[in-house]
C-alpha cells in the first residue's frame, strides 16, 4: 500500500512545493516554476495548467498563456501576454516589470498528498 | 585552458562594490579572463535617451565612475579585459569618462574600444520592419520617435578586442554577447559552431544579471534561505574550449551557487526554452541539466545551438507624455475606511476636474497594489478595518498640466479629504515608452573603433 491509498489530499499554496522567478520583455511576462523535490514535479505538471494560470491572471487582462515543460530542470516556463498593462515603460502599476508576480503564482492552491510536503 | 568570465554588475543601479572580490579572485587565479558590466535594460535605455535629451553629456550609465573606479587600475594592471554596455544612449560619452578615469590613474594610453551601429534611428524609415512577436504597437510616427537601437551580437565586440581594446564600451547589444565575445576571441570559435556559441551565450545569460545566479533575488526566509545577502559574491563563470560551463563565485563572499539559484536564472526572461533567440545563435535549452559538483560550484550541460535568426530585435523609444504619482497615508482606527473614502473623493473630483482621456489608477498600499489591475479589482475584496494604508494615485496624459492638476487633487486631500491623512508625496516624470520590432540583419552595419579622447564626433555632442 502506498501513502496515497490511505491519506487524504490536502490543499496548500504552490509556495510549499515550488519556487519561481518572474522576468519581463515588453508587455510579456515569464514565470519560471521549479519543484523543490523531483517527486512533486508531476503535481506541477498536472495542476499548474495554462487554463488555471489564465484564471489566476484574468483580472490583469491576460490574453495568452503558453506553458513549456523543462523536465531536465524539474520545472516549467509560463509565458503570459498582456498582463503587464503596458510593461516597464508603460504601466501605471508600482511594479511595471511585474517582478512581484512570481509570488502571485506561488499563492495558487494545489492539492497534494501529505507525504509529498 | 579555462576562460573565466566575472560579473561586475547585473543592472543599472546594482551594488558598486560588487566587482572588487570578483577582480581579486580573477587576479588570484591568473587565468585568461574578462570582467563584464551589464547595466542596460528596456527601462534604463529609455531613461538614458531621456537624460541625453536633457544634456549631451549624459545618456550613459549614471553610476559608471562609481562602478569602474574600484577596479579599473587592477584590471589594466593584470590584463583583465572590461566589457560593458554602460554606453547606453551615448557610448562616446561613456568612453570619455573611462578615458578620464584612466588619466587620473596615470594610464593615459588606455585602449578603449567603442562599438557602433546599434543606433539605426536615421535609417529607420527606409528599413523593412516587422513587429517583434509579442509587440502590438505599430511604429510611432516620426514626431513621436526618440531613438531606435538594434540588439547587436558579439562580432563587433570581437573586432574591438582584436584592435587591442582593454575596455570595450557598447550601447545596445544583446546582454550575453558581452560575455560571448571574449570567449570567441580567446578560443577562436567559428561563427557557425552553433553548440559552442550557444554555450557561450548561456555563460552570458547566467552571468548577465550579476548576483541573480549566486543567491541574489532568491531568498525566501524559512523556505529558501541565503546567508550573507549584504556581502553577496557576484558570479564567475568558468568556460572550457568545448563549451563546458561551471558557475561559481569568489571565496569568502556571501550568497550561494546551487542548482536552484542556477535554474531560476537559466529561464529568467526566456520564453520558449527550445528556441531562445539571440543575435548570434538560437539556443535550445530543452535538454539542459544542472549538477552541483562542489560547494558553490554548479555545472551546466546539454546546451545546443541552431543557426542565428535572420532578423535582429530593435527597441524603439518614443514620447509617452507625462506620468504623475501622488500618495497619502491613513493609519489607526477605520484607516481603510478613510483611505477608501479618499479614493472615492478623488474619483469624483477627477471625473469633472480632468479630461476624460486621463489614464488613472488608484492603489491602496497595505491592502492591494502590485498584484492588482488598473481598475482595482482586488481592492474590492473584504479586508481588515484597521491598519496602515497608503492611497496612491498614478496618472498619465500627453500634457503635463493635466498630470499636475490630477495629482494636485490628492494634495488637496490634506484639508479637504477624510480625517487624519498625512505624508503626501507627489512627483511628475516625462515618460519615454518603448516598443520592439525586427530588422533584417543585412541592414545593420555594426563595427568597432578605438576611441580617441577629446575628439567626440559631432553626432553625440
Amino acid at each position: 500500500m502506498t501513502p496515497s491509498d490511505i491519506a487524504e489530499l490536502v490543499t496548500v499554496p504552490l509556495h510549499r512545493l515550488a519556487h519561481s522567478r518572474a522576468g519581463d520583455k515588453g508587455n510579456r511576462l515569464n514565470l519560471s516554476l521549479f519543484a523543490y523535490r523531483p517527486e512533486t514535479y508531476a503535481v506541477l505538471v498536472e495542476q499548474v495548467t495554462e487554463a488555471r494560470v489564465r484564471e489566476l491572471f484574468a483580472h490583469r487582462g491576460v490574453t495568452r498563456v503558453d506553458r513549456y515543460l523543462v523536465p531536465g530542470l524539474g520545472g516549467m516556463n509560463l509565458v503570459l501576454d498582456d498582463v503587464l498593462q503596458g510593461g516597464v515603460n508603460g504601466a501605471l502599476n508600482l511594479d511595471g516589470h511585474g517582478k512581484t508576480l512570481s509570488f502571485l503564482l506561488l499563492g495558487m492552491p494545489v492539492s497534494v498528498y501529505p507525504h509529498l510536503l | 585552458m579555462t576562460f573565466l568570465l566575472g560579473s561586475g554588475a547585473g543592472f543599472s543601479g546594482d551594488r558598486t562594490d560588487a566587482a572588487v572580490p570578483v577582480v581579486a579572485e580573477l587576479i588570484r587565479r591568473g587565468q585568461p579572463c574578462a570582467l563584464v558590466f551589464e547595466t542596460l535594460g528596456e527601462r534604463t535605455l529609455a531613461a538614458a535617451h531621456r537624460a541625453l535629451r536633457e544634456s549631451p553629456r549624459a545618456g550613459f550609465e549614471p553610476l559608471l565612475e562609481e562602478l569602474l573606479s574600484p577596479v579599473l587600475d587592477d584590471c589594466l594592471e593584470h590584463g583583465i579585459t572590461i566589457l560593458g554596455n554602460f554606453g547606453a544612449a551615448n557610448p562616446a560619452g561613456a568612453c570619455e569618462v573611462v578615458a578620464g578615469l584612466a588619466r587620473q590613474l596615470g594610464r593615459p594610453d588606455v585602449r578603449i574600444g567603442r562599438v557602433q551601429g546599434d543606433d539605426i534611428r536615421a535609417a529607420l524609415g527606409d528599413l523593412d520592419l516587422q513587429l517583434w512577436e509579442a509587440e502590438t504597437q505599430a511604429l510611432p510616427g516620426a514626431d513621436q520617435l526618440i531613438s531606435a537601437n538594434v540588439y547587436l551580437g558579439a562580432a563587433p565586440l570581437c573586432q574591438a578586442l582584436e584592435l587591442g581594446a582593454q575596455v570595450v564600451v557598447t550601447g545596445r547589444v544583446a546582454d550575453p554577447a558581452l560575455f560571448l565575445a571574449p570567449l570567441v576571441t580567446h578560443f577562436g570559435w567559428a561563427w557557425d559552431d552553433w553548440d559552442r556559441l550557444a554555450a557561450g551565450i548561456m555563460a552570458g545569460h547566467l552571468g548577465e544579471c550579476g548576483s541573480q545566479v549566486s543567491g541574489g533575488y532568491f531568498a525566501d526566509p524559512g523556505v529558501k534561505d541565503v546567508a550573507g545577502l549584504a556581502t553577496l559574491g557576484y558570479p564567475i563563470i568558468e568556460v572550457e574550449a568545448e563549451g563546458r560551463l561551471v558557475v561559481t563565485k569568489p571565496p569568502g563572499t556571501g550568497g550561494a551557487v546551487t542548482e536552484q539559484t542556477v535554474k531560476e536564472q537559466l529561464l529568467y526572461e526566456v520564453h520558449d526554452p527550445g528556441a531562445y533567440l539571440t543575435p548570434d545563435v538560437v539556443v535550445d535549452l530543452s535538454g539542459i541539466s544542472v549538477r552541483q559538483i562542489g560547494p558553490d560550484r554548479v555545472e551546466v550541460t546539454g546546451i545546443r545551438g541552431r543557426p542565428a535568426p535572420a532578423r535582429l530585435k530593435t527597441t524603439v523609444c518614443y514620447e509617452g507624455g507625462w506620468q504623475g504619482e501622488a500618495e497619502i497615508s491613513y493609519a489607526g482606527p477605520n484607516a481603510l475606511g478613510r483611505a477608501r473614502l479618499a479614493a472615492q473623493v478623488l474619483r469624483e473630483r477627477l471625473a469633472f476636474r480632468a479630461p476624460a482621456e486621463l489614464r488613472q489608477r488608484l492603489d491602496i498600499i497595505g491592502l492591494a497594489s502590485v498584484f492588482d489591475d488598473d481598475t482595482g479589482t482586488l481592492q474590492q475584496a473584504p479586508a481588515a478595518t484597521e491598519g496602515d494604508y497608503r492611497l496612491r494615485l498614478a496618472v498619465e496624459h500627453a500634457e503635463r498640466r493635466w498630470v499636475e492638476r490630477a495629482t494636485q487633487e490628492l494634495l488637496a486631500l490634506y484639508c479637504a479629504g477624510p480625517a487624519g491623512g498625512g505624508g503626501v508625496r507627489r512627483h511628475f516624470l516625462r515618460r519615454v515608452c518603448t516598443a520592439s520590432y525586427l530588422v533584417r540583419r543585412d541592414d545593420v552595419d555594426a563595427f568597432a573603433t578605438l576611441f580617441e579622447s577629446g575628439r567626440l564626433p559631432h553626432d553625440t555632442l
